[in-house]
């Protein structure tokens, strides 16, 4: 019966605790129990049992190990520590005289040995930590220096065989936004584990501007001028971009570059696989674009009047690319839909609106650099040489004028199904103007506070001789839409966009103007 | 003249057909030719090299069990049931006991399940003795050698000990009647009572399918560098700590818990496999036995495995030279578990990797359905194949008795 109501209580847990297993059940091997005996190690076993209650930990086991076990095992209490507080941290090495310490019957503690001659042993062992368990930063380095090359060997094997070199067209103009933009596409530039070329082309011509915020990279770069001014309105913008590209493509034919062709406009956001994928285009490739379309307005209401209720399913990043059919052939195009915006959609740069992107933009193509070649012999018959748009009226909408075929263009990214990068138009209004290179110079000085501050209960005035400090404690506040007007008096001031109000920092209070 | 030209070709052609360290370009990776100290043998067939004649018990032993629990298909311990099953229609199989080499007994000894899933092992020496009595009444075969050219599988924690419970096993000791038979077994350590010299020591049964499912793309770069997911500490059995995994576990938890290299926690996350690609080392410390299928999913999963549990013996050992695979550690060399690993030189790194990416390598540790050239039952029959020819010996003379049918605790000779 007793085994039995053992075995119940294994039926519940895999295995129950070592209490329930000590006890009368493993007497002696006669299998027959004297009652004196039993009993006096019952009420001992009861007695420990409350010692242990009262000091927190198996007392028990403690005492019957150190009463009985050998002289030749071996105990190490330094230098571990234990998780448990005192002496629960018992090495015991076996030897060979106590390959099996005989026990009383109430308590099996450590020290039954597998066999002789073997170094490991069953039961309670010491948690073993080490003085000081933090991590060592040399080895932190050396793991991290085992992960590159495990990566780099990883690359090697599944990554791009032959890698060729990226030529990476963007067409950008000094403005307000210019500096976040560009910096943003340099950032992933530089991340690309492949040759690269950067081909800037400005409009209104190279400035230093730009050439400091493309200096930083590191990358070889190619920073052209192009001499017409890039236009307020968002069509003749497209058109002068367009133009911009395709005097970046002759670049590249002049100076017979290698490689693939992408175009990274300024204000994308591209992924790290785009530049892995765009390695296996033959001759062209498309790549499907998701269309970030952004209006400045708050989201919800000028959202939801412009998409019509039918359709729903749009309200996903709606993308351009190509269109596939089942056996992952070309057959279309996927293009933005612009009907829900027609007459709503941004006419200037930095107007409310929403910025539509044309039918199919620049940025989905890439083009093998051998295309572009004056007399490269391998050339498809059915690209158009460079020249030939050249002298065309009509604008060079997408590179797909280049094409005789457009059916041959190789759709990238799984048939177009993975988006790898982002289009996206945030620009500030035209007249905005910004600290030339971001640099605050010379230090702004104090003005005349503005007439009505946000705080209505602010201190009175107080004396305006002392120079703020440049830069560190200035202070941009976002300004609410009531204070515009007020500000438009302020002309002589450098303004940002939102035209921030310059407070001094050093007084806790504010402003007011009597 | 031409003497020493030929003597140079042979030479010449000698050298590269014995060369150990080939590499090879395979189709994705290059990989390593893995030669134990057995040899090249992961690849050999055993088709034509032995016969096995699997008697036939009544299914009270085998079938009838498997339809009261069908769990007994998923967990760790399926082992037995597929190696029945693969056995049934290999080509090895003979229904000619006469010609047979080995005697295989399919009595599933490890489906008598808990609500948890885990298997008691209180009724498998009763089920075991009961079918031994029963193949030596019907069959000459047994008593012809005692056993020693029948084979049997017992997948369990401390295998023929059938105890969970590592004191316990050790008092139990292997089974009397088994004492001449060959293991198949999954638990191995040195100089312990429940391993035999002579047994084949094979993986957990791992589920081939679930774990090709999860496969991510191989081009994903590998970020973490050492993975681990389990218990420290085995709360309901061991609250102190100490007794769980001879405190190794949670010597790694109590040193490396704030190690940012280290990813090692408690949860199940469902991207288990998924991380496991992603991770360099992965660790297998022993629980409360010192083998799991750890070991399993870091090899399928290309991760060098760390393995943690002292004199332990790895499937297949002699087929398989798991030193240059993995990585061992000592139990007391768990603190310094990240020193270790990150001295290790990168070629060694290396080279482990292109060992792991053998696919005869992966092969060999699954149980697949239906069997596959390579896998482990092949591994298992090549493994009987080598312990070919029988010694003269094992047969008995008429009348002689090695075996003492009534030893063992009293429980054990109830009749099951």
């Amino acid at each position: 019966m007793k085994f039995s109501a053992w075995q119940q209580s294994y039926a519940n847990k895999r295995s129950s605790s070592f209490r329930a297993s000590s006890g009368p059940l493993d007497s002696s091997s006669d299998g027959s129990i004297k009652s004196a005996s039993a009993i006096f190690w019952l009420i001992l076993h009861g007695l420990c049992c409350l010692i242990s209650l009262v000091l927190g930990f198996r007392f028990s086991r403690l005492v019957f190990f150190l009463l009985f076990s050998s002289p030749a095992a071996n105990i190490y209490t330094a230098p571990f520590r234990s998780a448990s507080e005192l002496a629960q941290t018992l090495t015991l090495y076996s030897t060979p005289a106590s390959t099996n310490i005989e026990l009383p019957a109430a308590n099996r503690t450590a020290g039954i040995t597998a066999s002789p001659n073997s170094r490991v042993v069953v039961g309670r062992h010491g948690i073993r930590i080490r003085p000081w368990p933090h991590p060592n930063p040399v080895e932190v380095m050396q793991a991290h220096r085992i992960i590159e090359r495990v990566q780099k060997e990883q690359r090697l094997q599944f990554g791009v065989k032959h890698p060729r070199t990226v030529i990476v067209v963007t067409p950008t103009y000094v403005r307000t936004f210019q500096a976040l933009h560009l910096t943003g596409v340099m950032h992933s530039l530089m991340n690309v584990p492949y040759d690269l070329v950067w081909i800037v082309v400005e409009a209104g011509g190279a400035t230093n501007e730009t050439a400091s915020i493309i200096a930083k990279s590191g990358l070889r770069t190619f920073h052209v001028g192009f001499r017409q001014r890039m236009p307020n309105l968002w069509a003749e913008r497209h058109r002068l971009e367009a133009r911009m590209r395709l005097h970046a493509l002759r670049i590249v034919r002049e100076k017979k570059l290698d490689g693939i062709v992408m175009f990274a406009d300024d204000s994308n956001m591209h992924s790290m696989e785009l530049f892995d994928e765009i390695q296996n285009v033959k001759w062209v490739g498309a790549l499907s674009v998701g269309i970030l379309a952004h209006s400045s307005q708050t989201g919800e209401e000028s959202s939801a009047s412009v998409i019509p209720k039918e359709d729903e399913e749009n309200r996903a990043v709606p993308v351009q690319g190509p269109a596939c059919n089942s056996s992952n052939q070309l057959v279309g195009w996927h293009t933005f839909n612009s009907l829900p915006y027609v007459g709503k959609s941004a006419t200037y740069i930095g107007d409310r609106e929403i910025v539509l992107p044309r039918k199919l933009e620049w940025a989905g193509f890439v083009l093998n650099s051998q295309l572009l070649w004056k007399d490269a012999e391998d050339r498809p018959e059915w690209v158009k040489d460079l020249d030939t748009l050249d002298h065309a009226d009509e604008d060079v909408e997408t590179p797909l004028s280049l094409l005789k075929d457009v059916s041959l263009v190789e759709p990238l990214g799984s048939c177009g199904r993975q988006i790898m990068l982002w289009w996206l138009r945030v620009e500030a209004r035209a007249d905005s103007k910004f600290p030339p290179g971001w640099i605050i110079d010379p230090p702004l000085e104090i003005t005349v506070p503005s007439k009505r501050t946000p705080w209505p209960d602010a201190p009175p005035e107080l004396p305006s001789n002392e120079k703020a400090v440049t830069g560190v404690q200035e202070h941009t506040l976002k300004h609410s839409s009531k204070t515009q007007t007020s500000r438009s008096k302020r002309s002589s001031r450098s303004k940002r966009k939102h035209d921030p109000k310059t407070v001094e920092l050093q007084l806790p209070g504010r402003h007011s103007e009597n | 003249m031409k003497g020493w030209k030929w003597g140079f070709v042979g030479l010449l052609y000698a050298a590269f057909v014995l060369r150990i360290g080939a590499v090879e370009q395979g189709r994705t990776q290059p990989t390593e030719r893995i030669s134990g100290s057995a040899g090249d043998v992961l690849e050999d067939d055993p088709v034509g090299r032995l016969k096995v004649f699997v008697y036939e018990l009544p299914s009270k032993y085998n079938k009838k069990i498997l339809q009261k629990d069908p769990r007994c298909l998923t967990h760790m311990f399926a082992a037995e049931i597929f190696m029945h099953r693969f056995l049934l229609s290999s080509p090895v199989r003979t229904l000619n006991p006469e010609e047979a080499d080995w005697f295989y007994t399919p009595v599933y000894t490890t489906c008598d399940l808990t609500p948890n899933g885990l298997p008691l092992p209180f009724k498998s020496p009763r089920m075991m003795r009961s079918a031994i009595q029963l193949i030596s009444s019907n069959w000459p075969y047994w008593n012809r050698t005692e056993g020693a050219d029948h084979f049997f599988v017992v997948p369990h924690d401390f295998a023929a000990c059938f105890h969970y419970q590592e004191e316990k096993a050790i008092e139990r000791g292997i089974l009397t009647l088994l004492q001449c038979a060959t293991l198949v077994q999954t638990f191995g350590q040195q100089n312990h009572v429940c391993l035999k010299e002579g047994s084949i020591i094979v993986p957990p049964y791992a589920p081939p399918q679930k774990m090709q499912t999860h496969l991510i793309p191989e081009k994903t770069p590998r970020s973490i560098f050492v993975y681990f997911r389990g218990l420290f500490y085995d709360v309901g059995n061991d609250p102190e700590g100490g007794y769980y995994a001879r405190g190794a576990r949670a010597a790694v938890w109590e040193n490396f818990k704030d190690n940012p290299l280290f990813d090692i926690s408690t949860e199940h996350p469902t991207t288990y496999y998924e991380d496991m690609q992603r991770a360099v080392f992965c660790l297998c410390p022993l629980g409360w036995a010192p083998w799991s299928p750890r070991l399993v999913e870091a090899v399928i999963f290309g991760c060098i495995p760390v393995i943690i549990a002292d004199d332990i013996v790895l499937p297949f050992a002699d087929a398989i030279p798991w030193e240059e695979i993995g990585v061992f550690i000592a139990e007391k060399d768990v603190p310094d578990l990240d020193t270790i690993l990150t001295s290790i030189p990168l070629d060694v790194i290396l080279r482990k990797q292109r060992l792991l990416a053998n696919p005869s390598m992966k092969q060999a540790m699954l149980f697949p359905q239906p069997a596959q050239p390579g896998d482990a039952f092949h591994q298992v029959l090549n493994g009987l194949a080598r312990k070919l020819p029988h010694d003269k010996n094992i047969y008995l003379k008429p009348g002689e008795r090695i075996l003492n049918w009534t030893a063992g605790p009293v429980g054990d000779l109830k009749p099951w």
